[in-house]
C-alpha cells in the first residue's frame, strides 16, 4: 500500500499578493515519477512569474488535504499529468465546475481516491469552489527516478505560459484543449 | 498522481465459472485488483464441492527497501522506510527509529516517547477513519464506493472527513506533514513544537472525540455476516498502555517474547503466488512440519503457523487497557472481551479511533516541549529490534548497524505480509459455508471479506469492474 507523496506539498512561495483577483493554482503530483511531476513543473513556473494575487501550492495528491486547499478559494486551477494514451504532451483543459472530469481520464490514484473523485466528494459535499478548472498533461513515462520527459518538458512551457494568461485579469478565458 | 484510463495486461474483472458438467467446481477469480499502489488479485477454487484453494495473489514487483537501506547511514532509515506507505508513515518511523536506537544502545527520555505516541494517534485516526468511511462502510450500506455513499448521504463522508482531518492535522503540526512526516528523526524529532503550535489541533479533538464516538454507534448497527474464526492473534502488549508504540509480543495462545525474540519465533518463506513474503508463527506448527533445512514451505503446513495482527487482535489481547469511557462505548456497540468476526472489526476500528482521540487529548493536555527535542544516539556495531502497532497490525524492523553508522542488514515485517495466509484461511472458510449464493453476491461478498482485514489491496476492489462467466 502505498499512496505515493513526493514531499511536494505545501505552498510554493505562498500567496504573492492580496486576495484581489484569488486564483489558486495548484499543481499536483510526485517529483519522483517521470512525467507525473508535470503538475508541479508548472506550478514552479506559475510561481515565478504570477500576478501578485495568485497562490500557487504544490500537492501529492491526498484527497481529503487537497479537498481542504481550495476550502477558501473562489477560482482553482488544478493541474496534473495525464495517461490516457494519447500523444505524449498533449495538454487537455476541463472546467469540471459543473460537470465531471471525462471519463477517459477517469483517475489513476495511488491509494483510495484520485484527483477525479475528490473533485467529486467535493461536489457532493459541497465544497466546490466558485469555479474549478483542471489542466492535464499527457504523460509517457512514470517510472521511478525519472525525469520529465521531452514532450512533458515542452508542454509544460506552453501551458505555463496559457496559464499565466488565463490568470491575466482581463485576459479572455483560454479554450478547451 | 496520475490521471490514468486503463492499465494495459491487466484485466480487472472477477470471473466466476461453473466449469463444464459439473455444478461442483467454481472458481472466483479476481485478476487485477488495481488503483492502488501495491497489485494484486483474488482466487478461490472449488472442487467436488468443496474449497481446494483460496489465493491473494500479489504481484507488485518487489520494492527492495530492505536491499536499499543497506550502506546507507543509520540517521537515514526512518525517513527512507516512511516511503514504503504514505497511510501510516509514522509507523515505518517509529519501527525504525526503535530497532536503531535498540542497536545504539541509546535511551529515550519519556517525553519524547511520548510525543512519539501522540503523533501516532494522529496516524492512527486518519487512517482508521479512512478505510471505515471511505472503503468499508459502503460494503454493509450497499454502496460501490464512498464517493457514491457521500452522494446520498454527504453528512456522514462530512464526519468521516472530519475525524480523518484532525488525525492529520496532529501528524502535520508534529511531524510537518500529514504525508511522509518530515520531523521525525533517530533520537526523537528535530523541533519539538510549541504548546501553542498544538492548541487549534486541541481545539479540533474534542468534536473528533464526538464524532469517533457516533462512529462507533453508527457502525455497530450494520448488518454483519455470520462467520467467527478461531484465530491465533498477536499483537504487542503493554504493561500500562493499550499497544501503539511498545510493548512484549503476545498471543493468545501462550507466546509472550520480548521484540528482540520475534525472529525464533516467527518466519518469512516465500510462495509461488505473491511476491510478498508469508509470515509463519513457527511455535503452533508441529514440530515436524519444520524441516530440517528449517526452510518452510506453504504446501506442507497445512494452513499450520496462521495468526492474524491488527486491530482485532490487539483489542482481544488487551481490551482490558482501554478507558472505562472506551469500553463502554465498545460494549454498548456490543463488542465483549473478544472480536472473532473479521466484519465487525469495523467497530473494533471505531472504537480504536475513539480510543485514539481520548488519548491524544491527554498526552496534549500533559504536553510539554522536550528539551532537548532528541536524545543523542551515536552509532556503535550491533543489531537492533523495533515493533510497533501500525493501524493494520504489529511492524516489525531489525537493523544490523556497522560501527560507522552503515546500516548492514535490515528486515522489515509488515503487518499485511503477516495477516496473508489468514485472509487465505478465512476465505476458504468463507466459501465453504456460502457455495449456494448466487455468485455475483459471493463475490460481493469475497471482496467485503478480504476488506475486513484493511490490507493496502483491499482499496481497489472498490473499483473493480464485475464480469460473470457461467458455462
Amino acid at each position: 500500500m502505498s499512496p505515493v507523496g513526493d514531499g511536494a506539498s505545501g505552498p510554493v512561495g505562498g500567496p504573492v499578493g492580496g486576495p484581489a483577483h484569488g486564483a489558486l493554482v495548484i499543481g499536483v503530483g510526485s517529483t519522483y515519477r517521470g512525467d507525473d511531476a508535470a503538475g508541479l513543473a508548472v506550478a514552479e513556473w506559475i510561481r515565478a512569474a504570477a500576478p501578485p494575487d495568485v497562490t500557487v501550492l504544490r500537492h501529492e495528491g491526498e484527497p481529503i488535504s487537497l479537498l481542504e486547499t481550495w476550502d477558501e478559494a473562489r477560482d482553482v486551477y488544478l493541474v496534473d499529468a495525464v495517461s490516457s494514451g494519447g500523444q505524449p504532451g498533449s495538454i487537455y483543459r476541463f472546467d469540471v465546475t459543473a460537470e465531471p472530469l471525462a471519463a477517459r481520464l477517469s483517475p489513476y490514484g495511488t491509494h483510495t481516491l484520485g484527483v477525479a473523485d475528490t473533485i467529486e466528494l467535493a461536489r457532493a459535499l459541497g465544497r466546490l469552489p466558485r469555479r474549478l478548472v483542471s489542466y492535464g498533461i499527457e504523460g509517457s513515462c512514470f517510472s521511478t527516478g525519472a525525469s520529465l520527459s521531452l514532450p512533458v518538458r515542452e508542454a509544460v512551457a506552453v501551458l505555463s505560459e496559457r496559464l499565466l494568461t488565463e490568470l491575466t485579469p482581463g485576459a479572455p478565458a483560454a479554450a478547451a484543449g | 498522481m496520475t490521471h490514468h484510463s486503463d492499465r494495459p495486461g491487466q484485466d480487472e474483472s472477477i470471473q466466476v465459472r461453473l466449469k463444464a458438467g459439473s455444478v461442483q467446481a467454481l472458481s472466483i477469480k479476481v485478476d487485477a485488483l488495481t488503483r492502488v499502489e501495491g497489485e494484486g488479485g483474488l482466487q478461490v477454487t472449488v472442487r467436488d464441492g468443496r474449497v481446494t484453494d483460496a489465493r491473494l495473489n500479489i504481484y507488485e514487483p518487489p520494492r527492495f527497501f530492505e536491499a536499499l537501506l543497506r550502506g546507507r547511514r543509520y540517521t537515514e532509515v526512518p525517513d527512507i522506510t516512511s516511503r514504503i506507505c504514505g497511510i501510516c508513515p509514522i509507523a515505518y518511523q517509529m519501527s525504525a527509529c526503535q530497532a536503531i536506537e535498540d542497536a545504539c544502545g541509546a535511551a529515550i527520555p519519556a517525553p519524547i516517547l511520548d510525543l512519539r505516541r501522540l503523533i501516532y494517534c494522529g496516524e492512527w485516526i486518519e487512517s482508521h477513519a479512512l478505510h471505515i468511511y471511505l472503503l468499508h462502510a459502503p460494503d454493509f450500506l450497499g454502496y460501490s464506493s464512498g464517493l457514491h455513499m457521500a452522494q446520498d448521504r454527504p453528512d456522514l463522508l462530512a464526519r468521516g472527513l472530519r475525524l480523518k482531518k484532525a488525525g492529520n492535522r496532529l501528524m502535520e503540526v508534529i511531524g510537518g506533514r500529514a504525508v511522509h512526516p518530515v520531523n521525525v528523526r533517530v533520537g526523537g524529532f528535530y523541533r519539538a513544537p510549541a504548546r501553542r503550535d498544538l492548541d487549534g489541533v486541541r481545539a479540533g479533538l474534542d468534536q473528533a472525540r464526538q464524532d469517533a464516538l457516533e462512529t462507533v454507534r453508527w457502525v455497530a448497527g450494520f448488518p454483519f455476516p455470520d462467520f467467527s474464526q478461531d484465530y491465533q492473534f498477536v499483537s504487542l502488549r503493554h504493561p500500562a498502555d493499550y499497544p501503539i508504540t511498545a510493548g512484549r509480543v503476545v498471543s493468545n495462545r501462550g507466546l509472550d517474547i520480548a521484540v528482540r525474540e520475534y525472529d525464533q519465533h516467527f518466519t518469512e518463506m516465500q510462495v509461488p503466488h505473491s511476491t510478498a513474503l508469508h509470515s509463519v508463527l513457527h511455535d503452533s506448527l508441529p514440530d515436524d512440519s519444520v524441516p530440517d533445512d528449517s526452510v518452510l514451505h506453504d504446501s506442507e503446513l497445512d494452513g499450520g503457523g496462521t495468526y492474524l495482527v491488527g486491530p482485532m487482535a490487539r483489542y482481544s489481547l488487551n481490551a482490558g487497557l482501554l478507558p472505562v469511557t472506551v469500553m463502554d462505548a465498545a460494549r454498548a456497540a456490543g463488542l465483549g472481551s473478544t472480536c472473532t468476526n473479521p466484519f465487525r472489526s469495523i467497530i473494533v476500528r471505531a472504537v480504536e479511533t475513539l480510543y485514539a482521540c481520548e488519548e491524544a487529548i491527554r498526552l496534549l493536555d500533559a504536553y510539554q516541549p522536550p528539551q532537548p527535542s532528541w536524545a543523542e544516539v551515536p552509532p556503535r556495531a550491533g543489531t537492533g529490534y523495533g515493533a510497533t502497532e501500525a493501524p493494520r497490525g504489529l511492524l516489525y524492523h531489525r537493523y544490523q548497524i556497522n560501527a560507522d553508522g552503515t546500516v548492514a542488514a535490515a528486515t522489515i515485517i509488515p503487518p499485511t505480509s503477516q495477516n496473508q495466509r489468514v485472509i487465505e484461511s478465512d476465505l476458504r472458510a468463507f466459501v465453504a459455508d456460502r457455495l449456494d449464493l448466487p455468485h455475483d453476491r459471493l463475490t460481493w461478498e469475497c471482496e467485503q471479506a478480504v476488506r475486513s482485514y484493511d490490507p493496502c489491496i483491499s482499496c481497489a476492489a472498490h473499483f473493480l469492474d464485475l464480469k460473470v462467466d457461467r458455462s
